[in-house]
C-alpha cells in the first residue's frame, strides 16, 4: 500500500501572536515552528501503524521553503520513508492543495492522510480540496481507520456523535484525536532520517484564491470580578442580571 | 445579488447554526437556500423567518455524503446564477465548502467570523483564536463558511416557497454502516453553556460535581486535555488547541490552569467563569467572573444556587 502523508508547519504552540508591516504579515521572528501535531500525532503515526502491519510504503509531502526541512526531517526520523518537498511558499489552502494534487497524481497513492487542520490558520480547507482535485472520496475527522484488502473502515466524527463508514481506496481522509498516539522519534530515527531522501520539486504555479490582507488582535479583556466562594447565589445573579447567559 | 446558503435538514429539527448562515446571506443578497432529504415542507419554510425567499430540496437521496452535496449545491447554483455561497462551517461545511470550492474555482474563506468589510475582506479567526484575519477573495465566485455561534440570528419574517429540484448528485462512494448519537448528550461544538473540568478534580470518581452542575443548567460538558489522555472523559470532550474549540454563551471551567493551549480552544466565549484553588492560576487573566476556591465545594455550592434560581424564575 502506497501512503502519502501530508505534512505542514505550524508556531509552537505557546508562540506569543504579533504582526508586522503595518499588521499585514505574521511576525515570524523568534517563532519556534513544530510539525502540525494533527499532521504529525495522528496522520502520520497511523499510516506508519498501517505500514508496519500490511507493507507499502509512507511518503510526506510539504508545501514549502527550505526552512521547512527541520519539521520534514521530524517526520522522517518519526518513520516516514522519504519526502518530497513543493518548493514554494505556502499562502493559500487552495494553492497548496493544487500543489499537492499536481505531484500526487503521479504517484497512484491507496490512501493521502492528513491532520484535520493546522493550529495556525484553522482552515480544514486542504483535504476536501485535495480530494476534489484527485476525485476521491474524502472522510473528514477519522478517529479511527482499518484497511482489509482495498476497503477502508472509518469512525468518524459527525455532529453529536460518531458514525462508521466503509470505502474503497483510493481515498483522502482527514485524522482527529483517536487515530493514533504520539510517537516519539529516538535515536536511531533521527540518525536514520539524515540518510533517507527529501527530495525537492518545483511548484506547478498554482493560484491563490484567497489572500490575507491585514490582521487584527482581540481586544484585551477587561479584569476579573472575583467571587467569595460561599456566595455563590451572588454569582448567578451575576450571570443572570449583568452577562445576562442564563 | 443572489446567494445560496446550503442548509443540513437531515435531524429532527434544523440547528441554530443553519438560521445563523441564513441570516449571514441575507446581508449579502437575495437568499435561496438548497438542502436534501426527506423534511417537510413547513419545517424547511420556516427558513423565511431568517430571510430565505426560496429553499430547493433534492429529495433524491438523504444524508451528508460530501460529494453529493457538493454536486448538490453546484447545480443549485448554476440554476439560481449564485456567485456567493454560505455554509455554516461546522463538521459538514468544513467537508464540502473546500470541495465545492475546487469544483466551481471560487475561493473560500472559512471561518468568517462577521460580515464582510467596506473593502469586501472577511474576517476569520486565526492561530486558534489568537487573532483575526482579513481574507480577500481573488476569484469571481466566493463561499464564505461562517463559524458558528459567531452572529445572532435575526427573524425577518416570511416564510420560504419550497421547490423540489434535481440536484444532480450522483451515487455516494462512501457506505454508512452506523450512527451513533448518545442520547441525552448536547452536542459540544453547539452549546450554549458549557461546564468543563481539568486535573484539578483529581480523578474520575469526582465527576458527579461537574455532571451535575451541567444537568442543573442545561449544559454540555468539556475537559482539559490530561483529562481526556488518561480517560477520565470521552475523548470528544477534550477542548483547546488540539481538542474541539467552542465559542458557547457560558464557559465555566473548574480545577483547570488555563494553560495558552487550552485557552486556544475557548477563547471566543463570551463569558468565561472560572474555579481554581490557585489565585495565580493563568486562566483568572482570560475570565470575566473568578471564584478562588476549592472546586470539591464551590460546584455544590454553585448547583445549589442554579437550583434555587431556576426555582424562582
Ligand atoms: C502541543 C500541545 C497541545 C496541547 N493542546 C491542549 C489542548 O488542546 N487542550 C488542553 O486543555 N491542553 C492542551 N495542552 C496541555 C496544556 O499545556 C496543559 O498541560 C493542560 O491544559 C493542563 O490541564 P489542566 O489545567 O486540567 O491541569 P493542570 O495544569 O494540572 O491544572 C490543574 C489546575 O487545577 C487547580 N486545582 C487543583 N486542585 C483544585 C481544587 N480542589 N479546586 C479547584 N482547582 C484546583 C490547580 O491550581 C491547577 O490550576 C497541550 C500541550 C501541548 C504541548
Amino acid at each position: 500500500m502506497k501512503i502519502l502523508v501530508c505534512i505542514s508547519k505550524a508556531p509552537d504552540t505557546t508562540t506569543k501572536i504579533s504582526f508586522t508591516d503595518g499588521d499585514t504579515k505574521f511576525d515570524e521572528s523568534g517563532v519556534k515552528y513544530i510539525v502540525n501535531p494533527y499532521d504529525e500525532w495522528y496522520a502520520l503515526v497511523r499510516g506508519l501503524e498501517l505500514k508496519e502491519a500490511q507493507g507499502g510504503s509512507v511518503t510526506t509531502v510539504t508545501v514549502g521553503t527550505a526552512e521547512d526541512e527541520a519539521t520534514i526531517r521530524k517526520a522522517l526520523a518519526i518513520g516516514a520513508d522519504d519526502a518530497t518537498r513543493i518548493d514554494v511558499k505556502p499562502e493559500d489552502a487552495s494553492q497548496v492543495a493544487a500543489e499537492i494534487a499536481h505531484f500526487a497524481k503521479e504517484g497512484g497513492y491507496d490512501l493521502v492522510l492528513l491532520g484535520k487542520e493546522t493550529i495556525d490558520y484553522n482552515g480544514s480547507q486542504v483535504g476536501g480540496m485535495l480530494a476534489e482535485h484527485l476525485d476521491m472520496p474524502f472522510i473528514s475527522l477519522a478517529e479511527s481507520l482499518t484497511i482489509e484488502g482495498t476497503t477502508a473502515t472509518l469512525d468518524k466524527e459527525i455532529i453529536g456523535g460518531v458514525q462508521t463508514v466503509e470505502a474503497e481506496l483510493p481515498l483522502v481522509v482527514s485524522c482527529a484525536k483517536g487515530m493514533a498516539e504520539q510517537r516519539i522519534p529516538n535515536m536511531r530515527g533521527i540518525m536514520a532520517a539524515r540518510k533517507k531522501p527529501l527530495n525537492v520539486v518545483p511548484s506547478s504555479n498554482a493560484a491563490k484564491n484567497t489572500s490575507f490582507e491585514k490582521y487584527a488582535l482581540p481586544a484585551p479583556k477587561s479584569a476579573v470580578k472575583l467571587i467569595d466562594p460561599d456566595n455563590m447565589d451572588e454569582l448567578v445573579a451575576l450571570l443572570h442580571n449583568e452577562a445576562k447567559v442564563i | 445579488m443572489s446567494v445560496l446558503v446550503y442548509i443540513n435538514s437531515n435531524g429532527e429539527k434544523i440547528a441554530k447554526n443553519a438560521f445563523e448562515a441564513v441570516t449571514y446571506a441575507k446581508k449579502l443578497g437575495e437568499v435561496t437556500a438548497v438542502t436534501n432529504g426527506k423534511a417537510d415542507d413547513s419545517m424547511l419554510a420556516q427558513l423565511g423567518k431568517y430571510g430565505a425567499d426560496k429553499v430547493l430540496v433534492d429529495r433524491s437521496f438523504e444524508g451528508i455524503d460530501e460529494q453529493q452535496i457538493t454536486k448538490m449545491v453546484a447545480t443549485a447554483a448554476e440554476k439560481v446564477g449564485a456567485n456567493t455561497i454560505v455554509f455554516s462551517n461546522d463538521l459538514i461545511g468544513k467537508a464540502v465548502a473546500p470541495r465545492l470550492s475546487v469544483k466551481m474555482n471560487a475561493g473560500l474563506v472559512a471561518g468568517a467570523s462577521g460580515v464582510p468589510k467596506e473593502d469586501g475582506t472577511v474576517p476569520v479567526n486565526v492561530f486558534s483564536g489568537k487573532a483575526f484575519g482579513f481574507v480577500k477573495v481573488n476569484t469571481d465566485k466566493k463561499i464564505i463558511a461562517l463559524l458558528p455561534n459567531s452572529i445572532q440570528v435575526e427573524e425577518t419574517g416570511g416564510e420560504a416557497s419550497v421547490e423540489e429540484f434535481a440536484g444532480n448528485a450522483g451515487d455516494s462512494r462512501v457506505k454508512v454502516k452506523d450512527t451513533k448519537l448518545p442520547e441525552g448528550d448536547i452536542p459540544l461544538p453547539e452549546a450554549e453553556l458549557v461546564v468543563s473540568g481539568g486535573r484539578g478534580l483529581k480523578g474520575p470518581e469526582n465527576w458527579d460535581l461537574i455532571l451535575d452542575l451541567a444537568k442543573e443548567l442545561g449544559a454540555a460538558t468539556a475537559c482539559s486535555r490530561p483529562v481526556a489522555d488518561s480517560d477520565w472523559r470521552p475523548h470528544h470532550e477534550h477542548v483547546g488547541q488540539t481538542g474541539v474549540a467552542i465559542a458557547p454563551n457560558l464557559y465555566i471551567a473548574a480545577g483547570i490552569s488555563g494553560a495558552i493551549q487550552h485557552l486556544a480552544g475557548v477563547n471566543r466565549s463570551k463569558v468565561i467563569v472560572v474555579i481554581n484553588t490557585d489565585n495565580e492560576a493563568p486562566f483568572f487573566k482570560a475570565a470575566d467572573y473568578g471564584v478562588v476556591g476549592d472546586a470539591f465545594e464551590v460546584l455544590p455550592k454553585l448547583t445549589e444556587a442554579v437550583k434555587k434560581f431556576k426555582a424562582s424564575n
